[in-house]
């Protein structure tokens, strides 16, 4: 698969909240303004983006030599745990502004279930190296941009006279909802005609 | 009924009280025999998961706690990994990713850090029975509402002579197809936790 086609079935075709439910703790949890959207969706496509190289080269250069492939769900869990730790201690010591702006999302990374999907989708569609690299910063990308619609969404809610049974987390899935129809739109074909 | 299990059933309910596990909850929603499959593993691992938590509680370094209890938590999703492969795997193939994602269900971590780490043994196993079945029957009650909408059906297991599909008369040949389709699964939640909302502040008055 072209490197293009990976950005685009990941951002917009398998949208990972959209289509696929993965990170909807944060994408409810977080949305509730732009600023603190965008900082968590930055922080994420960092981590995946790493999280997707390392969990390749653990797999591929320990697991499948070692014949160790049943104890992928505890390896990856512990190399995404531990990985969210030192990105945070090495943001911290390198650049304080960054660490203030993404410091106080990156401990609800690690039960991210978007991470790990990333991380489990590039083993079983068996992406190389760099593709696994694209994968996960095409499917960070994703997340960012939903999360950024959902609070520009919510942002302009907040305002609005919504029924009182609906109001806050009902009414963000409903939203949420609406746009993941908009997303259906986005389909295969959207692939065969832009790449032909 | 004993209080810490039943908090888990309704008054603390795992989905739509805490909003706690929602990915699965989602995701494995469009048919209820997935729901129900998903249900047994959670259950399974959040017991493993309390009783090994509430036995260590001692043992385990403050400092080193949730990767400890994430550990153990990926200990019990392996089994459940391996066990459904090995006797159920349609069910397996069916519930896909969402089998390994057990291991970063919030639900499972929540208990594990807000109770069992500091309650005794007998509790803890009737917390994780609770807050499993609390689980179970939130993601049923989500899936029912999508297939019986989105299909006209309820799929449950096959046995004998029944091929597990049950089809609801007329509805069943004119579904509200958005039901089970990704967007149904946000709709369904947010109605039905409007719904939910509309309950509790009209028993408050």
């Amino acid at each position: 698969m072209s490197y293009i086609s990976i950005l685009i079935t990941y951002i917009f075709i398998s949208n990972f909240v959209l289509t696929q439910f993965l990170g909807l703790c944060p994408f409810i949890g977080v949305s509730r303004n732009t600023e603190s959207a965008v900082g968590m969706g930055f922080a994420v496509i960092f981590v995946m983006s790493i999280a997707s190289v390392v969990t390749w080269l653990v797999y591929t250069y320990v697991l499948v030599p070692l014949a160790l492939v049943y104890l992928q769900t505890i390896a990856f869990i512990l190399v995404i745990a531990s990985l969210v730790q030192f990105v945070e201690m090495v943001i911290q010591k390198v650049s304080p502004p960054l660490y203030k702006a993404l410091g106080i999302f990156l401990p609800l990374i690690t039960t991210n279930c978007a991470v790990m999907g990333i991380a489990l989708m590039n083993i079983t569609s068996e992406h190389s190296l760099i593709e696994s690299f694209v994968g996960g910063i095409a499917a960070g990308l994703g997340f960012m941009l939903a999360l950024i619609m959902m609070s520009s969404i919510r942002e302009q809610l907040a305002m609005k006279p919504v029924p009182k049974p609906f109001r806050g987390v009902p009414a963000a899935f409903i939203s949420g909802g609406l746009m993941a129809l908009a997303f259906m739109a986005f389909d295969r074909a959207l692939l065969t005609n832009l790449l032909g | 009924m004993n209080k810490e299990f039943t908090k888990g059933l309704v008054k603390d309910n795992p989905i739509f009280v805490q909003l706690l596990g929602l990915c699965p909850a989602l995701g494995v929603s469009g048919l209820v025999v997935n729901a129900l499959g998903m249900g047994a593993g959670v259950i399974f691992v959040m017991l493993g998961a309390n009783i090994f938590v509430s036995l260590l509680k001692n043992f385990i370094p403050q400092k080193v706690r949730i990767p400890s209890y994430i550990v153990i938590i990926a200990s019990f999703v392996t089994i459940v990994q391996m066990v459904m492969e090995a006797f159920a795997p349609e069910l397996y193939n069916n519930l896909g990713v969402f089998v390994p994602l057990i291991v970063v269900n919030c639900a499972i971590l929540g208990r594990a850090e807000a109770f069992a780490s500091r309650n005794t043994l007998k509790d803890s196993v009737l917390d994780a029975l609770g807050m499993g079945i609390g689980f179970t029957l939130g993601l049923t009650l989500i899936a029912l509402v999508r297939e019986i909408l989105g299909a006209g059906t309820i799929t449950l297991f096959a046995m004998g002579g029944f091929d597990g599909v049950i089809r609801i008369p007329i509805l069943h040949l004119a579904p509200v197809r958005i039901f089970s389709l990704a967007s149904g699964a946000l709709l369904a939640i947010g109605l039905l936790l409007a719904l939910f909302n509309w309950k509790s502040s009209a028993k408050r008055g």
